[in-house]
């Protein structure tokens, strides 16, 4: 597709598609805010826990409510190390009685792996690494639901990749109640690929109201095989042409998060920030007589956080950019950017910033040192982005 | 692309007419991609070959403005404040700076156009 390319955590991912065809990071990220925009996301990991235990084993190793999940229900959560600090963060779904699907971090894969398999031992359940069985594609964005219910009313012709196959037409159709599925829930959907005649696929997928731009969407689980993987995406984009549906890149993904303060492991959370510091308080139940980190967390809790996560939006002239140094008003350095972009569809310069909590009341004016400069911002309300209710 | 032959270009992706006139090529527009902001010095100010005289950053990254020869600036293009986007729209257009060189047999040294684009297509190959 001519998309520019970069490594990360071993992935060749795309930043941006190319301007060619209407895409780039500032055109991606308005199709997700305004129309849709159509992600891969296959880095992600995926971890599945099946059995008896499969429940008590994950109320064990993450720090949400899990008991509260009916079936097919999804919350978002996080992994925790006995500091209280993060393994990761993860989406837990209930796909079964007894039967969970982590969904994990590309750059943590491995780690989370080893790290729930170690931690879940004690428990009678299954635990299976099917990170590579999925290609994992995200549709975002208000007309994400208009687009996927074209797609179950009728099949799309989806054209043919392989010029040897010589095939009259090809056809995809996913048939599940897109509509009637709520947001942070799961469904199965009837895939089914037609070449010519040939019955190429008909299986269920899973299918999830989530995703990480701040915007209602899908992801759907296909699974990880090229030639279906190529019929889902190349099908999304043509049933998505009338919506303006584009192909989004890793750049897009982390404006839209960012101004959705969702955190980036590595950024905002990392094995040596903790619960309360990266202010995700409303995740973590301490009301659960146990889980990995409670111990730590509820001592943290009584000291009392050193650092806090604030919003930032850049007053003057500058852009605030991950790793600058965050200056009090008379120079002194008190803190970092987590992540500062220009902001596409708030247009404004924005960043996530630890601070001491004296520095973190809205309105208060720091610095961002940007080549040298301190350039004056302001903390500010977040989320910085919230979704319109629908009327 | 085909880029303009009346000026010469530096491999960190600048371009400079005879007369002094500074901008960024195409391909340097095309790998930042949406430019958002382009910082640039004083009218006055000496820059040095090969060293940074200004910034332009994009969405998604900042990069160094580099001097392609010695010289003082004479000019800067106030246009580029409020509308950073017309260094994507039109590369070869949208000047940051011109300049008064110092030593004009350093411009010798630096790429012609058929030299500069069989560099970026090497370059962007890989």
């Amino acid at each position: 597709m001519g998309a520019k390319m970069v490594e990360f955590n071993g992935w060749d991912m795309p930043v941006e598609y190319p301007a060619s065809i209407g895409c780039g990071i500032v055109a991606e990220h308005m199709a997700v805010r305004t129309g849709v925009g159509i992600f891969d996301v296959s880095h992600m990991g995926d971890i599945r826990l099946a059995g008896r235990e499969a429940l008590a084993a994950v109320q064990h190793i993450s720090m949400n409510d899990a008991s509260r999940l009916a079936i097919g229900q999804a919350q978002y959560s996080a992994l925790l190390y006995p500091q209280g600090t993060f393994v990761d963060d993860v989406i837990v779904h209930r796909l079964g009685e007894d039967e969970y699907l982590l969904v994990i971090n590309a750059g943590t894969r491995e780690k989370d792996f080893n790290w729930v398999r170690d931690n879940t031992l004690r428990f009678d359940c299954v635990v299976e690494n099917l990170s590579d069985d999925f290609t994992q594609i995200a549709i975002q964005g208000p007309k994400a639901a208009d687009l996927l219910e074209k797609l179950h009313e009728s099949a799309i012709d989806v054209p043919i990749r392989d010029p040897n196959i010589r095939a009259p037409f090809q056809k995809l159709q996913v048939q599940a109640d897109f509509r009637s599925v709520k947001f942070y829930w799961v469904t199965w959907g009837m895939m089914l690929i037609m070449t010519g005649n040939v019955r190429r696929y008909d299986q269920n997928v899973l299918v999830a109201r989530t995703g990480y731009t701040a915007e209602d969407g899908f992801e759907i689980y296909a699974p990880a095989d090229e030639f279906i993987s190529a019929v889902v995406w190349d099908g999304l984009l043509a049933a998505g042409k009338e919506f303006g549906a584009i192909p989004c890149g890793l750049g897009a993904r982390n404006t839209l998060r960012l101004e959705g303060k969702l955190p980036l492991y590595g950024h905002e959370i990392s094995d040596t920030i903790n619960v309360w510091e990266a202010g995700l308080d409303r995740f973590c139940k301490m009301e659960k007589p146990e889980f990995i980190g409670r111990t730590a967390l509820e001592k943290a809790k009584a000291e009392g956080v050193k650092k806090t996560l604030v919003g930032l939006e850049m007053i003057d002239r500058g852009i605030a950019r991950d790793g600058y140094k965050i200056l009090d008003e008379g120079g002194r350095e008190i803190g970092y950017v987590t992540s500062g972009s220009p902001a596409p569809f708030l247009k404004k310069n924005i960043a996530l910033a630890y601070v001491p909590p004296e520095h973190a009341a809205l309105g208060t004016t720091v610095r961002v040192e940007v080549r040298g400069q301190g350039v004056k911002a302001q903390v500010v309300p977040t989320p910085f982005y919230k979704r319109p209710k629908k009327a | 692309m085909s880029y303009p032959t009346d000026r010469k270009y530096t491999k960190e992706h600048e371009w400079i007419t005879a007369d002094g006139t500074v901008g960024i090529t195409h391909y340097a527009q095309d790998s930042l991609g949406d430019i958002v902001f382009v910082e640039l010095p004083k009218v006055g100010t000496e820059i040095t070959a090969g060293k940074p005289f200004g910034t332009v950053e994009s969405v998604k990254a900042v990069s160094d403005l580099n001097a392609p020869v010695s010289g003082t600036v004479t000019a800067v293009n106030e246009d580029l404040a409020t509308s950073p986007e017309k260094v994507n729209k039109d590369a070869h257009g949208a000047w940051m700076v011109k300049i008064k060189v110092k030593d004009p047999a350093e411009m010798n040294a630096l790429l012609s156009a058929a030299d500069y684009e069989k560099f970026v297509a090497e370059e962007g190959g890989h």
